[in-house]
């Protein structure tokens, strides 16, 4: 399972990219893996606001459904057009084409609370 | 403890006691609930009946049923005596229509699922709206389903609704409520439409869904696109209960720009029975989909790209979504709704039109001849469908109960549904209603 070094993590399984304030989510090669073909992604809109641990969306898989965390607090500033057209970019590539949103965090230390690749590594394994 | 129908023996009985430890049912019941709540002995029952005595006694208790066919009836308020085709009742009959009513097996149920497929495609037409669904369980329930689609498409949790909209209707939208925190709101009618007025003061933008029903519970015909303009700026979904029958000649929610249309489906070629079972209708716009309660059939190809049809976006239910599902409605009217399907067919397009523009033609036949009686007059003067409140000098209930004596049911007494209203009638008249029939009704009412 891919697990980028350059990543943090959540137990939900999504990851975040940081930049400065500017965080990018999206679900895990775990995720994406366990839900099977992606059929449908339900976002925020640009100017949402989103908090830490709280849903901000939906995933839809042929037979399951699950609600999107999101890791941080913030301001929701893009949403990911391609993956609302075509959700299965994110089966293919999840950690880049099928990135879902990006936030303006309020409080950039948050990021570093998640879990590192090595945490999450342990945490799959575990699941399985 | 024996009966004849149980396939319990007394020496399971005997087992089950011994297994939990107890020596008696006596003992179960006395360790099991308070010695207030145990009766000493059973009230005294009838001594046991034969299947020849039991069909005598039910065949003498249904006697004091109404028999449509031998009444008049110009009762309304909800459900309404339409003619019911013969075929319809002898293709319900088919067995493969008739037993379990739920074999949603793709590979097994292609019939039940085409029919359905065929009578969402038929609400769609009839309403001008994009999805229907597979139906609900009547029309109350559909509008209180429809209420909380809104809510979760806008995120919001307060409801307005037409204090004109069926009272049962407006009663089950809020036992629905109630659970869930939504808050509904009534806009107060005047002669007999809503009031714009009123509905101006109440619509803000935390409104999830505005309710209106046209032709309202009076009968009359509200104006949708009055409403509709103000109802989307403000954020919130539009709601139209409608008459199917109606839509032979009026204007479709689609056409009104209705977000979610639902009626109660009876009139396309159910019977009118007390409780049920009726159907509930519910059509929408593409975009909510995701939202719609209820089964769904969609057509498909199989592996060799033949047609086919399947339950389609089944992670709305609660199957699969459990307690975050659109509802907890898992089932559908099927044999109801292939009823209306089986009734929108063999009319097509003209025969609804011509079912509707009788109704229009008689009801108001009826409305000008009463209204020539002395102390008869109309309560509510805009334009009505096939239903109208005549006020009189008398009150309803002694018109109901007189001409209930010659076999003639003049219509609903409105006292029952807003108090006060006593001596306001509502008649309902449909294309069943001969020329004489009617005649009749006047010549009975002139009498009074």
């Amino acid at each position: 399972m891919n697990v980028p070094e350059e990543l943090k993590y959540t137990k939900e399984h999504e990851w975040l990219r940081s930049e400065g304030d500017l965080a990018t989510v999206g679900i895990t090669d775990y995720a994406q893996s366990e839900l099977g073909d992606i059929v449908f992604v339900e976002l925020p809109q640009v100017g949402d606001a989103a908090s830490q641990g709280e849903p901000f969306g939906t995933i839809e898989a042929v037979k399951t459904v699950a609600d999107l965390f999101s890791p941080v607090s913030g301001e929701v500033s893009e949403v990911n057009p391609k993956i609302e057209e075509d959700p299965a970019v994110m089966n293919k590539d999840p950690y880049g084409e099928g990135w879902m949103i990006k936030v303006k965090m309020s409080d950039a230390s948050q990021a570093d609370s998640l879990l590192s690749p090595t945490d999450y590594r342990a945490l799959i394994e575990k699941a399985e | 403890m024996g009966s004849n129908y149980l396939p319990s023996t007394e020496s399971d009985q005997r087992k089950m006691l011994k297994r939990i430890g107890v020596e008696s049912f006596r003992e179960l019941l006395e360790r099991s609930m308070p010695a207030s709540l145990i009766k000493e002995n059973l009230p005294d029952l009838p001594p046991a009946l034969s299947e020849m005595e039991v069909s005598s006694l039910l065949t003498g208790l249904s006697r004091k049923n109404l028999n449509l066919g031998e009444v008049t009836s110009f009762l309304g308020g909800g459900v309404y005596d339409h003619f019911i085709p013969a075929v319809i009742d002898q293709l319900l009959l088919r067995s493969e229509f008739y037993t379990a009513y739920t074999p949603y097996q793709a590979e097994a149920s292609q019939g039940t699922l085409q029919s359905i497929y065929e009578f969402q495609s038929l609400i769609c037409e009839l309403t001008g709206m994009e999805v229907a669904n597979a139906s609900m369980y009547d029309g109350a329930t559909a509008a209180a389903e429809a209420a909380l689609l809104a809510c979760s498409q806008t995120g919001k949790k307060q409801v307005l609704v037409g204090s004109n909209v069926h009272p049962d209707y407006l009663q089950v939208m809020r036992t629905y409520f109630s659970g869930l925190e939504v808050e509904l709101s009534e806009i107060a009618f005047q002669e007999g439409l809503v009031d714009f007025a009123d509905f101006e003061d109440k619509i803000s933008d935390k409104i999830a869904a505005v309710i209106i029903q046209s032709p309202n519970f009076f009968g009359l015909l509200e104006d949708i696109s009055l409403f509709e303009p103000e109802v989307h700026r403000s954020g919130a979904l539009l709601v139209q209960v409608f008459d199917p029958i109606s839509l032979g000649i009026l204007k479709t929610p689609g056409e009104y720009n209705v977000d979610i249309a639902v009626a109660e489906g009876q009139p396309l070629g159910l019977p009118l029975s007390y409780g049920g079972p009726y159907l509930g209708l519910m059509a929408t716009k593409s975009s909510l989909v995701r939202r719609l309660p209820g089964r769904l059939s969609g057509a498909t190809v199989d592996h060799r790209g033949r047609r086919g049809f399947v339950l389609t976006l089944q992670t709305r239910e609660q199957h699969i979504r459990r307690e975050k599902a659109t509802s907890n409605i898992c089932t559908n009217q099927a044999l109801c709704a292939l009823a209306a399907a089986i009734y929108l067919s063999l009319m097509g397009k003209e025969g609804i039109r011509e079912v509707a523009e009788l109704c229009l033609e008689k009801s108001r036949y009826a409305q000008e001849q009463i209204c020539k009686l002395d102390g008869f007059m109309l309560k509510f003067s805009s334009p009505f469908f096939k239903e109208f409140v005549i006020e009189t000098r008398l009150k309803a209930e002694v018109i109901v109960e007189s001409l209930g004596k010659q076999g003639i049911l003049p219509g609903v007494d409105l006292d029952r549904y807003f108090p006060g209203m006593d001596r306001c009638l509502m008649i309902a008249v449909t294309e069943k209603r001969t020329k004489e029939e009617i005649d009749t009704l006047v010549e009975v009412l002139s009498k009074l």
